[in-house]
Protein backbone atom coordinates (compact mmCIF):
# COMPACT_ATOMS: atom_id res chain seq x y z
CA UNK A 1 0.00 0.00 0.00
CA UNK A 2 1.38 3.17 -0.96
CA UNK A 3 1.67 6.18 1.28
CA UNK A 4 -0.99 8.07 -1.04
CA UNK A 5 -3.58 5.16 -0.60
CA UNK A 6 -2.90 5.51 3.21
CA UNK A 7 -3.76 9.33 2.99
CA UNK A 8 -6.92 8.87 0.94
CA UNK A 9 -8.34 6.21 3.60
CA UNK A 10 -7.51 8.28 6.27
CA UNK A 11 -9.41 10.96 4.42
CA UNK A 12 -12.20 8.95 4.17
CA UNK A 13 -12.17 7.60 7.42
CA UNK A 14 -11.94 11.20 8.95
CA UNK A 15 -15.07 11.69 6.94
CA UNK A 16 -16.87 8.98 7.93
CA UNK A 17 -16.16 9.96 11.82
CA UNK A 18 -17.51 13.63 11.63
CA UNK A 19 -20.36 12.31 9.60
CA UNK A 20 -21.38 10.21 12.61
CA UNK A 21 -20.64 12.76 15.12
CA UNK A 22 -22.88 15.19 13.31
CA UNK A 23 -26.00 12.66 13.91
CA UNK A 24 -25.14 11.52 17.28
CA UNK A 25 -23.98 15.53 18.65
CA UNK A 26 -26.72 18.04 19.16
CA UNK A 27 -24.89 20.78 20.84
CA UNK A 28 -24.09 23.56 18.16
CA UNK A 29 -20.19 23.61 18.30
CA UNK A 30 -19.98 19.97 17.96
CA UNK A 31 -21.55 19.21 15.06
CA UNK A 32 -20.14 22.71 13.32
CA UNK A 33 -16.70 21.22 14.18
CA UNK A 34 -17.89 17.76 13.24
CA UNK A 35 -18.60 18.96 9.58
CA UNK A 36 -14.85 20.80 9.79
CA UNK A 37 -13.46 17.47 10.20
CA UNK A 38 -15.73 15.74 7.48
CA UNK A 39 -13.85 18.93 5.54
CA UNK A 40 -10.67 17.43 6.32
CA UNK A 41 -11.17 14.65 5.58
CA UNK A 42 -12.28 15.51 1.86
CA UNK A 43 -8.89 18.04 1.69
CA UNK A 44 -7.00 14.86 2.57
CA UNK A 45 -8.41 13.00 -0.42
CA UNK A 46 -7.25 15.57 -2.44
CA UNK A 47 -4.27 15.82 -1.57
CA UNK A 48 -3.48 12.48 -1.83
CA UNK A 49 -4.56 12.65 -5.61
CA UNK A 50 -1.72 14.79 -6.09
CA UNK A 51 0.53 12.42 -5.62
CA UNK A 52 2.47 11.22 -8.81
CA UNK A 53 5.28 8.27 -9.41
CA UNK A 54 8.90 9.90 -8.35
CA UNK A 55 10.24 11.31 -11.47
CA UNK A 56 6.58 13.52 -12.07
CA UNK A 57 6.58 16.66 -10.42
CA UNK A 58 3.38 16.60 -7.75
CA UNK A 59 0.26 17.51 -9.62
CA UNK A 60 -0.47 21.43 -8.49
CA UNK A 61 -3.83 21.24 -8.90
CA UNK A 62 -5.59 19.18 -6.13
CA UNK A 63 -3.42 21.87 -3.90
CA UNK A 64 -5.69 24.99 -5.75
CA UNK A 65 -8.44 23.16 -4.54
CA UNK A 66 -8.01 22.49 -0.93
CA UNK A 67 -6.75 26.05 -0.61
CA UNK A 68 -10.10 27.04 -2.37
CA UNK A 69 -11.73 24.63 0.00
CA UNK A 70 -10.56 26.19 2.94
CA UNK A 71 -11.28 29.53 2.39
CA UNK A 72 -15.10 27.76 1.63
CA UNK A 73 -15.16 26.26 4.86
CA UNK A 74 -13.93 29.28 6.85
CA UNK A 75 -16.98 31.29 5.45
CA UNK A 76 -19.42 28.41 6.14
CA UNK A 77 -18.14 28.51 10.07
CA UNK A 78 -17.81 32.27 10.48
CA UNK A 79 -21.67 32.54 9.42
CA UNK A 80 -22.58 29.78 11.13
CA UNK A 81 -21.13 31.14 14.70
CA UNK A 82 -22.26 34.41 13.85
CA UNK A 83 -25.36 33.26 13.33
CA UNK A 84 -25.42 31.05 16.93
CA UNK A 85 -24.40 34.19 19.01
CA UNK A 86 -26.99 36.30 17.59
CA UNK A 87 -28.81 33.59 18.53
CA UNK A 88 -27.62 33.48 21.95
CA UNK A 89 -27.76 37.02 22.21
CA UNK A 90 -31.59 36.84 21.52
CA UNK A 91 -32.39 34.51 23.89
CA UNK A 92 -31.13 36.32 26.45
CA UNK A 93 -33.33 39.59 25.33
CA UNK A 94 -30.12 41.49 24.51
CA UNK A 95 -30.05 43.08 21.33
CA UNK A 96 -28.50 41.23 18.42
CA UNK A 97 -25.06 42.24 18.23
CA UNK B 1 -19.22 34.21 -26.00
CA UNK B 2 -18.20 36.93 -23.38
CA UNK B 3 -21.65 38.06 -22.40
CA UNK B 4 -21.52 34.52 -20.39
CA UNK B 5 -18.90 36.38 -17.90
CA UNK B 6 -21.61 39.41 -17.78
CA UNK B 7 -23.75 37.35 -16.64
CA UNK B 8 -22.07 36.57 -13.70
CA UNK B 9 -20.19 39.93 -13.39
CA UNK B 10 -22.95 42.27 -12.90
CA UNK B 11 -25.09 40.29 -10.09
CA UNK B 12 -21.29 40.22 -8.41
CA UNK B 13 -20.82 44.03 -8.82
CA UNK B 14 -23.95 44.62 -7.83
CA UNK B 15 -23.81 42.66 -4.61
CA UNK B 16 -21.04 44.82 -3.33
CA UNK B 17 -22.94 48.01 -4.42
CA UNK B 18 -25.45 47.05 -2.10
CA UNK B 19 -22.78 47.04 0.87
CA UNK B 20 -23.76 50.78 0.94
CA UNK B 21 -27.18 52.23 1.34
CA UNK B 22 -28.41 52.61 -2.12
CA UNK B 23 -31.58 54.31 -2.91
CA UNK B 24 -35.07 52.53 -4.08
CA UNK B 25 -34.22 53.74 -7.93
CA UNK B 26 -30.69 52.30 -8.16
CA UNK B 27 -31.83 49.06 -6.75
CA UNK B 28 -34.42 49.16 -9.66
CA UNK B 29 -31.56 50.09 -12.31
CA UNK B 30 -29.13 47.19 -10.99
CA UNK B 31 -32.46 44.42 -10.67
CA UNK B 32 -32.97 45.45 -14.45
CA UNK B 33 -29.31 45.59 -15.09
CA UNK B 34 -28.52 42.02 -13.54
CA UNK B 35 -31.94 40.63 -15.65
CA UNK B 36 -30.63 41.87 -19.13
CA UNK B 37 -26.99 40.23 -18.18
CA UNK B 38 -28.96 37.30 -18.03
CA UNK B 39 -31.08 37.36 -20.95
CA UNK B 40 -28.25 38.49 -23.44
CA UNK B 41 -26.57 35.38 -23.59
CA UNK B 42 -30.25 33.31 -23.58
CA UNK B 43 -30.64 35.26 -26.45
CA UNK B 44 -27.61 34.64 -28.25
CA UNK B 45 -27.11 31.17 -28.15
CA UNK B 46 -31.37 30.71 -29.45
CA UNK B 47 -30.05 33.04 -31.84
CA UNK B 48 -27.42 30.34 -32.88
CA UNK B 49 -24.21 31.42 -30.92
CA UNK B 50 -21.68 29.14 -29.60
CA UNK B 51 -22.17 29.02 -25.87
CA UNK B 52 -18.33 28.12 -24.68
CA UNK B 53 -16.28 30.47 -23.45
CA UNK B 54 -12.70 30.69 -20.88
CA UNK B 55 -12.43 33.65 -19.15
CA UNK B 56 -9.46 35.41 -19.74
CA UNK B 57 -8.18 33.09 -22.09
CA UNK B 58 -6.56 30.88 -19.30
CA UNK B 59 -6.67 27.01 -20.45
CA UNK B 60 -8.72 24.55 -17.95
CA UNK B 61 -7.64 23.06 -15.59
CA UNK B 62 -6.39 26.41 -14.51
CA UNK B 63 -8.30 28.73 -16.14
CA UNK B 64 -12.62 28.69 -15.99
CA UNK B 65 -14.21 27.08 -18.76
CA UNK B 66 -17.51 27.98 -18.83
CA UNK B 67 -20.90 26.79 -20.99
CA UNK B 68 -24.14 27.48 -21.66
CA UNK B 69 -26.09 25.06 -23.10
CA UNK B 70 -30.31 24.93 -23.58
CA UNK B 71 -30.43 23.49 -20.16
CA UNK B 72 -28.19 25.85 -18.71
CA UNK B 73 -30.14 28.82 -20.71
CA UNK B 74 -33.62 27.85 -19.83
CA UNK B 75 -32.32 28.17 -16.08
CA UNK B 76 -31.08 31.05 -16.44
CA UNK B 77 -34.00 32.43 -18.49
CA UNK B 78 -36.10 31.86 -15.78
CA UNK B 79 -34.08 32.89 -12.87
CA UNK B 80 -33.77 36.00 -14.03
CA UNK B 81 -37.90 36.88 -14.65
CA UNK B 82 -37.99 35.68 -10.57
CA UNK B 83 -35.35 37.53 -9.61
CA UNK B 84 -36.87 40.62 -11.35
CA UNK B 85 -40.33 40.31 -10.48
CA UNK B 86 -39.70 39.25 -6.69
CA UNK B 87 -36.98 42.26 -6.43
CA UNK B 88 -39.34 44.58 -7.37
CA UNK B 89 -41.76 43.34 -5.06
CA UNK B 90 -39.01 43.29 -1.93
CA UNK B 91 -38.56 46.76 -2.55
CA UNK B 92 -41.82 47.08 -1.29
CA UNK B 93 -41.95 44.76 1.22
CA UNK B 94 -41.29 46.29 4.84
CA UNK B 95 -37.93 44.70 6.34
CA UNK B 96 -36.16 46.40 8.99
CA UNK B 97 -33.87 48.98 7.77
CA UNK B 98 -30.92 47.84 9.32
CA UNK B 99 -31.11 44.85 7.65
CA UNK B 100 -31.77 45.96 4.09
CA UNK B 101 -28.41 46.17 2.63
CA UNK B 102 -27.24 43.01 4.08
CA UNK B 103 -30.38 41.71 2.08
CA UNK B 104 -29.88 43.54 -1.15
CA UNK B 105 -26.14 42.35 -0.98
CA UNK B 106 -27.10 38.76 0.05
CA UNK B 107 -29.93 38.78 -2.68
CA UNK B 108 -27.29 39.60 -5.62
CA UNK B 109 -24.59 37.55 -4.82
CA UNK B 110 -27.07 34.82 -4.48
CA UNK B 111 -28.28 35.47 -7.75
CA UNK B 112 -24.37 35.91 -9.31
CA UNK B 113 -23.65 32.29 -7.47
CA UNK B 114 -26.92 30.89 -9.20
CA UNK B 115 -25.23 32.20 -13.01
CA UNK B 116 -22.02 30.57 -11.60
CA UNK B 117 -23.73 27.50 -11.27
CA UNK B 118 -25.30 27.22 -14.29
CA UNK B 119 -22.26 27.91 -16.33
CA UNK B 120 -19.56 26.53 -14.70
CA UNK B 121 -18.15 23.77 -16.78
CA UNK B 122 -15.83 21.94 -13.89
CA UNK B 123 -16.87 19.65 -11.26
CA UNK B 124 -14.51 21.17 -8.64
CA UNK B 125 -16.08 25.18 -9.58
CA UNK B 126 -19.70 23.59 -9.28
CA UNK B 127 -18.75 22.97 -5.63
CA UNK B 128 -17.79 26.64 -5.16
CA UNK B 129 -20.75 27.87 -6.78
CA UNK B 130 -22.86 25.49 -4.57
CA UNK B 131 -21.38 26.53 -1.27
CA UNK B 132 -21.93 30.18 -3.06
CA UNK B 133 -25.52 29.44 -3.49
CA UNK B 134 -26.04 27.67 -0.22
CA UNK B 135 -24.04 29.95 2.54
CA UNK B 136 -26.04 33.24 0.55
CA UNK B 137 -29.52 31.27 1.20
CA UNK B 138 -28.66 30.85 4.63
CA UNK B 139 -27.88 34.47 5.36
CA UNK B 140 -31.16 35.37 3.83
CA UNK B 141 -33.50 32.91 5.74
CA UNK B 142 -31.10 33.82 9.06
CA UNK B 143 -32.83 37.69 8.25
CA UNK B 144 -36.17 36.12 9.95
CA UNK B 145 -35.66 32.99 11.03
CA UNK B 146 -32.48 31.92 13.14
CA UNK B 147 -32.80 28.11 14.29
CA UNK B 148 -34.39 27.53 10.64
CA UNK B 149 -31.24 28.93 8.86
CA UNK B 150 -28.87 27.20 11.69
CA UNK B 151 -30.27 23.80 9.92
CA UNK B 152 -30.49 24.80 7.04
CA UNK B 153 -26.81 25.60 7.21
CA UNK B 154 -25.84 22.35 8.63
CA UNK B 155 -27.87 20.87 5.63
CA UNK B 156 -26.36 22.45 2.62
CA UNK B 157 -22.80 22.01 4.52
CA UNK B 158 -23.38 18.19 4.94
CA UNK B 159 -24.59 18.34 0.83
CA UNK B 160 -22.50 19.79 -0.54
CA UNK B 161 -18.96 18.18 1.54
CA UNK B 162 -20.80 14.85 0.30
CA UNK B 163 -20.36 15.77 -2.95
CA UNK B 164 -16.80 17.63 -2.50
CA UNK B 165 -16.25 14.42 -1.54
CA UNK B 166 -17.86 12.89 -4.82
CA UNK B 167 -15.48 15.35 -6.62
CA UNK B 168 -11.96 14.07 -4.87
CA UNK B 169 -12.66 10.52 -5.81
CA UNK B 170 -13.17 11.42 -9.22
CA UNK B 171 -10.15 13.16 -9.57
CA UNK B 172 -8.20 10.95 -7.96
CA UNK B 173 -9.60 8.20 -9.97
CA UNK B 174 -9.44 10.07 -13.18
CA UNK B 175 -7.45 13.36 -12.70
CA UNK B 176 -10.02 15.50 -14.91
CA UNK B 177 -12.74 17.27 -13.64
CA UNK B 178 -14.59 18.64 -16.89
CA UNK B 179 -17.56 16.62 -17.36
CA UNK B 180 -17.11 16.12 -20.62
CA UNK B 181 -13.81 14.17 -20.36
CA UNK B 182 -15.10 11.95 -17.47
CA UNK B 183 -17.90 11.42 -19.81
CA UNK B 184 -14.98 9.43 -22.04
CA UNK B 185 -13.16 8.09 -19.62
CA UNK B 186 -15.66 6.84 -16.99
CA UNK B 187 -16.69 3.11 -16.64
CA UNK B 188 -18.86 1.50 -14.33
CA UNK B 189 -17.54 0.45 -11.32
CA UNK B 190 -16.98 0.36 -7.39
CA UNK B 191 -15.65 4.11 -8.05
CA UNK B 192 -18.14 5.66 -9.93
CA UNK B 193 -20.74 3.70 -8.20
CA UNK B 194 -19.44 5.49 -4.65
CA UNK B 195 -19.19 8.66 -6.19
CA UNK B 196 -23.06 8.38 -7.95
CA UNK B 197 -23.86 7.84 -4.14
CA UNK B 198 -22.17 10.36 -2.39
CA UNK B 199 -23.18 12.84 -5.25
CA UNK B 200 -26.49 12.21 -5.58
CA UNK B 201 -27.41 11.71 -1.54
CA UNK B 202 -25.64 14.95 -0.96
CA UNK B 203 -27.39 16.93 -3.97
CA UNK B 204 -31.10 15.30 -3.11
CA UNK B 205 -30.59 16.42 0.66
CA UNK B 206 -30.23 20.09 -0.96
CA UNK B 207 -33.07 19.69 -3.14
CA UNK B 208 -35.43 18.19 -0.14
CA UNK B 209 -36.78 14.90 -1.59
CA UNK B 210 -38.47 13.05 0.30
CA UNK B 211 -36.83 11.86 3.25
CA UNK B 212 -34.11 14.38 3.09
CA UNK B 213 -37.06 17.42 2.78
CA UNK B 214 -37.35 17.92 6.70
CA UNK B 215 -35.16 21.21 6.86
CA UNK B 216 -37.14 22.57 3.89
CA UNK B 217 -40.91 23.94 5.64
CA UNK B 218 -38.82 25.75 8.54
CA UNK B 219 -36.61 27.22 6.52
CA UNK B 220 -38.77 28.14 3.38
CA UNK B 221 -41.50 29.45 5.53
CA UNK B 222 -39.56 31.08 8.37
CA UNK B 223 -37.95 33.36 5.56
CA UNK B 224 -38.95 37.20 4.21
CA UNK B 225 -41.72 36.64 1.40
CA UNK B 226 -39.29 37.25 -1.55
CA UNK B 227 -36.62 35.45 -0.29
CA UNK B 228 -39.28 32.07 0.39
CA UNK B 229 -40.22 32.75 -3.37
CA UNK B 230 -36.47 32.64 -4.79
CA UNK B 231 -35.84 29.64 -2.09
CA UNK B 232 -38.14 27.08 -3.10
CA UNK B 233 -38.29 28.57 -7.06
CA UNK B 234 -34.87 28.25 -7.72
CA UNK B 235 -32.52 27.70 -5.16
CA UNK B 236 -33.70 24.11 -4.62
CA UNK B 237 -33.61 23.26 -8.28
CA UNK B 238 -29.99 24.76 -8.19
CA UNK B 239 -29.31 21.30 -7.13
CA UNK B 240 -31.79 19.19 -9.24
CA UNK B 241 -29.86 21.29 -12.18
CA UNK B 242 -26.60 19.58 -11.29
CA UNK B 243 -28.03 16.29 -10.54
CA UNK B 244 -29.22 16.67 -14.27
CA UNK B 245 -25.92 17.54 -15.60
CA UNK B 246 -24.22 14.61 -13.69
CA UNK B 247 -26.46 11.72 -14.58
CA UNK B 248 -26.64 13.06 -18.06
CA UNK B 249 -22.70 13.52 -18.74
CA UNK B 250 -21.04 11.46 -15.56
CA UNK B 251 -23.06 8.46 -14.53
CA UNK B 252 -24.52 7.42 -18.30
CA UNK B 253 -22.38 3.65 -17.96
CA UNK B 254 -24.06 3.18 -14.64
CA UNK B 255 -27.59 4.63 -15.23
CA UNK B 256 -29.58 1.60 -16.03
CA UNK B 257 -29.75 0.67 -12.81
CA UNK B 258 -31.66 0.17 -9.66
CA UNK B 259 -30.71 3.94 -9.02
CA UNK B 260 -32.83 5.01 -11.58
CA UNK B 261 -35.51 3.78 -9.53
CA UNK B 262 -34.27 4.80 -6.20
CA UNK B 263 -35.05 7.95 -7.59
CA UNK B 264 -38.17 7.11 -8.95
CA UNK B 265 -39.72 6.21 -5.96
CA UNK B 266 -38.03 8.72 -3.78
CA UNK B 267 -39.78 11.13 -5.99
CA UNK B 268 -43.36 9.09 -5.77
CA UNK B 269 -42.93 9.16 -2.13
CA UNK B 270 -42.05 13.16 -1.95
CA UNK B 271 -44.83 13.20 -4.31
CA UNK B 272 -47.64 12.17 -1.51
CA UNK B 273 -45.61 12.95 1.76
CA UNK B 274 -45.81 16.53 0.43
CA UNK B 275 -49.23 16.38 -1.03
CA UNK B 276 -50.13 14.76 2.52
CA UNK B 277 -48.39 17.56 4.87
CA UNK B 278 -49.62 20.18 2.42
CA UNK B 279 -53.49 19.41 3.12
CA UNK B 280 -52.95 18.83 6.71
CA UNK B 281 -50.81 22.09 7.38
CA UNK B 282 -52.40 25.18 9.56
CA UNK B 283 -50.34 28.14 8.02
CA UNK B 284 -50.87 29.28 4.42
CA UNK B 285 -46.74 29.58 3.59
CA UNK B 286 -46.28 25.99 4.68
CA UNK B 287 -48.93 24.90 3.08
CA UNK B 288 -46.60 26.11 0.33
CA UNK B 289 -43.32 25.18 1.41
CA UNK B 290 -45.08 21.12 1.18
CA UNK B 291 -46.31 21.48 -1.94
CA UNK B 292 -42.33 22.51 -3.16
CA UNK B 293 -41.67 18.85 -2.19
CA UNK B 294 -44.46 17.46 -3.73
CA UNK B 295 -43.29 19.20 -6.52
CA UNK B 296 -39.57 18.32 -6.37
CA UNK B 297 -40.95 14.73 -6.51
CA UNK B 298 -42.27 14.89 -10.16
CA UNK B 299 -38.32 15.92 -10.93
CA UNK B 300 -37.49 12.84 -9.18
CA UNK B 301 -39.99 10.75 -11.37
CA UNK B 302 -37.90 12.53 -14.00
CA UNK B 303 -35.02 10.12 -14.05
CA UNK B 304 -36.13 6.83 -14.36
CA UNK B 305 -38.22 8.04 -17.68
CA UNK B 306 -35.78 10.09 -19.38
CA UNK B 307 -33.17 7.18 -19.32
CA UNK B 308 -35.38 4.92 -20.73
CA UNK B 309 -34.37 2.91 -24.39
CA UNK B 310 -36.96 4.35 -26.43
CA UNK B 311 -35.98 7.91 -27.50
CA UNK B 312 -39.19 9.47 -27.97
CA UNK B 313 -40.00 8.53 -24.20
CA UNK B 314 -36.38 10.09 -23.36
CA UNK B 315 -37.65 13.20 -25.41
CA UNK B 316 -41.03 13.47 -23.79
CA UNK B 317 -39.52 13.15 -20.28
CA UNK B 318 -36.72 15.36 -20.91
CA UNK B 319 -38.89 18.11 -22.18
CA UNK B 320 -41.36 18.12 -19.37
CA UNK B 321 -38.66 18.30 -16.79
CA UNK B 322 -38.31 21.80 -18.33
CA UNK B 323 -41.25 22.67 -18.38
CA UNK B 324 -41.69 21.84 -14.84
CA UNK B 325 -39.11 23.45 -13.75
CA UNK B 326 -39.69 26.79 -15.70
CA UNK B 327 -43.72 26.48 -14.94
CA UNK B 328 -43.13 25.44 -11.36
CA UNK B 329 -40.52 28.01 -10.38
CA UNK B 330 -42.71 31.22 -12.07
CA UNK B 331 -45.91 29.73 -10.18
CA UNK B 332 -43.98 29.20 -6.71
CA UNK B 333 -42.41 32.54 -6.65
CA UNK B 334 -46.01 33.96 -7.35
CA UNK B 335 -47.75 32.01 -4.92
CA UNK B 336 -45.02 32.72 -1.86
CA UNK B 337 -45.19 36.53 -3.28
CA UNK B 338 -49.02 35.89 -2.19
CA UNK B 339 -48.60 34.63 0.95
CA UNK B 340 -45.83 36.64 1.84
CA UNK B 341 -47.64 39.63 1.66
CA UNK B 342 -50.61 38.51 2.87
CA UNK B 343 -48.71 37.73 6.27
CA UNK B 344 -46.71 40.86 5.85
CA UNK B 345 -50.18 42.58 6.33
CA UNK B 346 -52.11 40.86 8.72
CA UNK B 347 -49.55 40.03 10.67
CA UNK B 348 -50.17 36.00 11.00
CA UNK B 349 -51.37 33.23 8.09
CA UNK B 350 -53.34 30.90 9.89
CA UNK B 351 -55.25 29.35 8.00
CA UNK B 352 -58.42 29.36 10.31
CA UNK B 353 -58.05 33.10 10.27
CA UNK B 354 -57.51 33.90 7.08
CA UNK B 355 -61.25 34.17 6.21
CA UNK B 356 -61.93 36.98 4.16
CA UNK B 357 -58.64 37.45 2.30
CA UNK B 358 -59.52 36.82 -0.72
CA UNK B 359 -62.06 39.84 -0.38
CA UNK B 360 -59.10 41.98 1.55
CA UNK B 361 -56.60 41.37 -0.62
CA UNK B 362 -58.38 40.25 -4.20
CA UNK B 363 -55.34 40.52 -6.57
CA UNK B 364 -53.09 38.45 -3.79
CA UNK B 365 -55.28 35.73 -3.94
CA UNK B 366 -55.66 35.77 -7.45
CA UNK B 367 -52.27 35.45 -7.60
CA UNK B 368 -52.55 32.00 -5.28
CA UNK B 369 -55.76 30.64 -7.72
CA UNK B 370 -53.25 31.14 -10.64
CA UNK B 371 -50.54 29.36 -9.12
CA UNK B 372 -52.57 26.59 -7.81
CA UNK B 373 -53.84 26.18 -11.72
CA UNK B 374 -49.95 25.32 -12.42
CA UNK B 375 -49.63 23.58 -9.12
CA UNK B 376 -52.56 20.87 -10.05
CA UNK B 377 -51.44 21.03 -13.63
CA UNK B 378 -54.70 22.28 -15.69
CA UNK B 379 -54.51 23.74 -18.99
CA UNK B 380 -53.44 26.01 -20.33
CA UNK B 381 -51.07 26.56 -17.65
CA UNK B 382 -47.36 25.56 -17.99
CA UNK B 383 -48.05 22.84 -15.91
CA UNK B 384 -50.36 20.85 -17.51
CA UNK B 385 -47.46 21.19 -21.02
CA UNK B 386 -45.05 19.78 -18.12
CA UNK B 387 -47.30 16.68 -17.14
CA UNK B 388 -48.71 16.02 -20.51
CA UNK B 389 -45.20 15.34 -21.37
CA UNK B 390 -44.25 12.86 -18.67
CA UNK B 391 -47.49 11.29 -18.42
CA UNK B 392 -47.27 10.42 -22.34
CA UNK B 393 -43.55 9.21 -21.64
CA UNK B 394 -45.06 7.10 -18.55
CA UNK B 395 -47.48 5.56 -20.36
CA UNK B 396 -45.73 5.15 -23.58
CA UNK B 397 -42.82 3.33 -21.71
CA UNK B 398 -45.93 1.42 -19.54
CA UNK B 399 -44.20 2.89 -16.36
CA UNK B 400 -47.66 2.94 -14.96
CA UNK B 401 -46.52 3.44 -10.77
CA UNK B 402 -45.14 6.85 -11.91
CA UNK B 403 -48.17 7.70 -14.39
CA UNK B 404 -50.22 7.24 -11.23
CA UNK B 405 -47.86 9.42 -9.15
CA UNK B 406 -48.68 12.49 -11.61
CA UNK B 407 -52.34 12.13 -11.98
CA UNK B 408 -52.44 11.04 -8.09
CA UNK B 409 -49.93 14.42 -7.17
CA UNK B 410 -52.53 16.52 -9.08
CA UNK B 411 -55.75 15.74 -7.34
CA UNK B 412 -53.75 16.09 -4.33
CA UNK B 413 -52.26 19.49 -5.09
CA UNK B 414 -55.81 20.53 -6.17
CA UNK B 415 -57.24 19.67 -2.17
CA UNK B 416 -54.26 21.49 -0.75
CA UNK B 417 -54.72 24.38 -2.99
CA UNK B 418 -58.19 24.96 -2.07
CA UNK B 419 -58.14 24.61 1.12
CA UNK B 420 -57.31 28.35 2.07
CA UNK B 421 -59.35 29.27 -0.65
CA UNK B 422 -62.37 28.11 0.97
CA UNK B 423 -62.78 30.93 3.14
CA UNK B 424 -61.49 33.34 1.03
CA UNK B 425 -64.54 35.16 -0.09
CA UNK B 426 -66.20 34.84 3.26
CA UNK B 427 -67.46 38.23 3.95
CA UNK B 428 -66.11 39.18 7.54
CA UNK B 429 -66.97 43.03 8.36
CA UNK B 430 -65.46 45.68 7.68
CA UNK B 431 -62.90 45.75 4.85
CA UNK B 432 -59.71 47.85 4.53
CA UNK B 433 -57.47 47.88 1.65
CA UNK B 434 -54.26 48.97 2.59
CA UNK B 435 -51.46 46.66 1.19
CA UNK B 436 -48.95 48.44 -1.55
CA UNK B 437 -50.49 47.64 -4.93
CA UNK B 438 -46.66 46.51 -6.06
CA UNK B 439 -46.96 43.31 -3.32
CA UNK B 440 -49.87 42.11 -4.92
CA UNK B 441 -49.53 42.74 -8.65
CA UNK B 442 -46.03 41.44 -8.33
CA UNK B 443 -47.19 38.41 -7.14
CA UNK B 444 -49.78 38.15 -10.03
CA UNK B 445 -47.43 38.56 -12.35
CA UNK B 446 -45.31 35.44 -11.61
CA UNK B 447 -48.14 33.14 -11.41
CA UNK B 448 -49.35 35.17 -14.43
CA UNK B 449 -46.20 33.93 -16.20
CA UNK B 450 -46.40 30.49 -15.29
CA UNK B 451 -50.22 30.44 -16.79
CA UNK B 452 -48.35 31.78 -20.06
CA UNK B 453 -46.28 29.36 -20.12
CA UNK B 454 -48.54 26.63 -21.84
CA UNK B 455 -49.72 29.18 -24.21
CA UNK B 456 -45.97 29.89 -25.58
CA UNK B 457 -44.73 26.43 -24.60
CA UNK B 458 -42.86 25.91 -27.97
CA UNK B 459 -40.13 28.81 -27.28
CA UNK B 460 -38.77 27.32 -23.68
CA UNK B 461 -39.03 24.04 -25.32
CA UNK B 462 -37.08 25.01 -28.68
CA UNK B 463 -34.44 26.71 -26.15
CA UNK B 464 -34.17 23.43 -24.31
CA UNK B 465 -33.36 21.31 -27.65
CA UNK B 466 -30.21 23.58 -28.07
CA UNK B 467 -26.68 21.04 -27.32
CA UNK B 468 -28.60 18.47 -25.60
CA UNK B 469 -27.61 17.23 -22.59
CA UNK B 470 -29.29 13.92 -22.40
CA UNK B 471 -28.60 11.89 -25.55
CA UNK B 472 -31.08 9.45 -26.24
CA UNK B 473 -29.92 6.20 -26.46
CA UNK B 474 -30.78 2.66 -27.59
CA UNK B 475 -31.84 2.22 -31.42
CA UNK B 476 -33.60 5.43 -32.95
Amino acid sequence: MTTAVLYGITGIVLFSLGLYALVVQRHFLRRLLSLNIMGTGVFMVFIASAWRPAPEPVDPVPHAFVLTGIVVAVSATGLGVNLWRRMQAEKRGEEAP
Amino acid sequence: MQSLAWSIGVPLAAAVACFASVPTGVILLLLAACGAAAWVPVWQLYAGASGAYVVGDWAVPLGIGLRLDGLSALFMGVTAVVFVIAGVHALAYRLPERRRSAFWSLWFLLWAGLHALYLSNDLFNLYVTLEVVGLSAVALVSLTARAAALQYLFVTMLGSLAYLLGVALLYAGYGALEPGALRAAGEAGPLLWSVLALMSVGLLLKTAVFPLHFWLPPAHAGAAGPVSAVLSALVVKASFFLLVRLWADLFQPVAASPALTALGLAGIASVLWGGWRAFRAERLKIVIAYSTVAQLGYLMIFFPLAFHTQPFVAVDAYSGMGMLVAAHACAKAGMFLAAGSVLHELGHDRLDGLDGWGVRYPVAAFAFAVGGVTLMGLPPSGGFVAKWLLLRAAFHSQQWLYAAALLGGGLLAATYVFRPLGGAFRVVGHVEKKMPGVLQWSALALAGVSLLLGVVAAWPLDLLEIGRVLETRGAP
